[in-house]
């Protein structure tokens, strides 16, 4: 039962009502859904941020993206700069929930409800990113790497709104690709996902980055799948071994969209095709984005 | 606690006093009383409670109705002009878009929306931006085929 309700129109104010117990609400895709489903009622107190325009911009550089807290997952898939230089991060925000999700619910939101299954996790932590959390007594800089501890969880502090996520712009040459397991094409959790970035510089890999998503309690990163590709050609052997090693890093569950055996061979399958992915974005070759339906949409392996 | 509001709803002012709980749907239904929209799943599933909100659709079971305070608010019937059904509303009944008609004011919302981003999309973007629209009766044809009939026309 919510009693107290502000709609801020500073993110002073906001900050005020969160140091007094208040928790934001924004588009309220998962806070508000999540009270209808029992998961945890509506909080005691609740503040409004959806008015804070400051919170709403996103600015790029020559060396990264800044997002404001409340740009959407629609906002998001059509920037530009997304598509072009962070294309994973465009195929996971083309495949958020449904058209409606993805014109409301917002990047901050998204990242404070540290589900291990959401899609822009893997991207974010491939590339690099941070987040700013703001409070009365000032802010800091976290890791995307950093913010989740365990479904639901976070490293911060109640009294923290979370303002602004940075993006470091990977260099040239770089290729990503961001993929999950799904059972339909829209208004699907990922079942399991991967993201993979490589940077191929004179015929060979020299950056790589590999996450999975939906396999562990938080989204991880998977160092040991980075060093398989790293140095090689990308060819299918360095790929077979990074999707084995990201496999091997996989601590899934069992619930009602999969059993943890399931997940876990699939979760070689989906990787390798998110390497192979990446990897052809790197050499130029055209994957279209969502890369998911591109993918599995005449069953390659 | 009640907080004062106003919900421009299809371009009339409605002022309403609402609990923070209170959902969009059930403050446009049981507070304006324009019963179009209707509640499925409860759950941002069916997509049957469609709105759009500043043009935008939001799954109106899952907003609170606060948060649309002072914005507006549009439902099925802000579609129609005058007595004359809007386009896709007449599309919707000649293609056989409508059976039971329970999803039909959330699909005619959303497709509105998509219509005036995009006037021409293809049948791909008509099946995505209805994909949050669930229907059990019709097997979605007839409803494409009237969305992509509307699109042909403009």
């Amino acid at each position: 039962m919510t009693s107290a309700f502000v709609s801020a129109a500073s993110v002073d104010e906001a900050l005020s009502a969160l140091a007094e117990g208040a928790r934001p609400v924004a588009g309220g895709t998962d806070l508000v859904v999540g009270a209808r489903q029992g998961k945890a009622p509506l909080p005691e107190s609740l503040v409004a941020i959806h008015r804070l325009d400051e919170l709403r911009g996103a600015s790029a550089s020559d060396r990264s993206l800044r997002l404001g807290a409340l740009v959407t997952h629609a906002e998001i898939a059509a920037h530009p700069v997304v598509r072009e230089r962070l294309t994973a991060l465009a195929d996971a925000s083309s495949i958020v929930g449904s058209h409606a999700t993805r014109v409301q619910g917002t990047l901050g939101g998204n990242l404070m409800n540290a589900s291990p299954a959401m899609e822009v996790g893997g991207p974010l932590m491939v590339f690099g990113a941070d987040v700013t959390l703001r409070s009365g007594a000032g802010e800091r800089q976290v890791a995307v790497a950093d913010l989740a501890t365990g479904p639901g969880t976070t490293v911060a502090e109640p009294a923290e709104l979370l303002t602004e996520v940075e993006i470091p712009l990977p260099p040239e040459g770089t290729g990503c690709a961001y993929v999950r397991l799904e059972y339909r094409r829209q208004m699907e959790i990922a079942v399991v996902g991967a993201t993979a970035a490589v940077t191929i510089a004179g015929g060979r890999v020299a950056w790589a980055g590999v996450a999975i998503t939906a396999l562990a309690p938080t989204i991880r990163l998977v160092p040991e799948a980075e060093e398989a590709l790293l140095g090689s050609d990308g060819g299918a052997d360095a790929v077979g071994e990074a999707a084995r090693a990201a496999a091997a890093a996989s601590e899934p569950i069992s619930d009602v969209r999969a059993s943890a055996d399931y997940r876990r061979a699939m979760a070689e399958v989906v990787a390798r095709r998110v390497v192979s992915a990446a990897v052809a974005r790197a050499r130029g070759e055209a994957v279209a984005v969502p890369a998911s339906s591109a993918l599995f949409a005449g069953g390659t392996s | 606690m009640k907080v004062p509001v106003t919900l421009n709803v299809n371009e009339v002012a409605y002022p309403l006093e609402l609990e923070p709980e209170t959902t969009l749907l059930f403050a446009v239904r049981e507070g304006v009383g324009l019963t179009g929209a209707k509640e499925g799943c409860d759950d941002s599933e069916c997509g049957a409670c469609m709105m759009l909100l500043d043009g935008q659709p939001v799954n109106s079971c899952s907003y609170l109705g606060v948060q649309a305070d002072g914005r507006e608010v549009t439902t099925v019937e802000g579609l129609a002009e005058g007595d004359e059904l809007s386009p896709l509303q007449r599309a919707f009944l000649e293609h056989g878009g409508v059976q039971c008609g329970f999803c039909t004011p959330g699909m005619l919302v959303s497709a509105t929306a998509l219509l005036a981003a995009e006037p021409r999309p293809s049948e791909g973007e008509v099946r995505i931006a209805l994909s949050g629209n669930l229907c059990r009766c019709t097997g979605y044809d007839g409803i494409v085929k009237a969305v992509l009939e509307v699109a042909e026309r403009s």
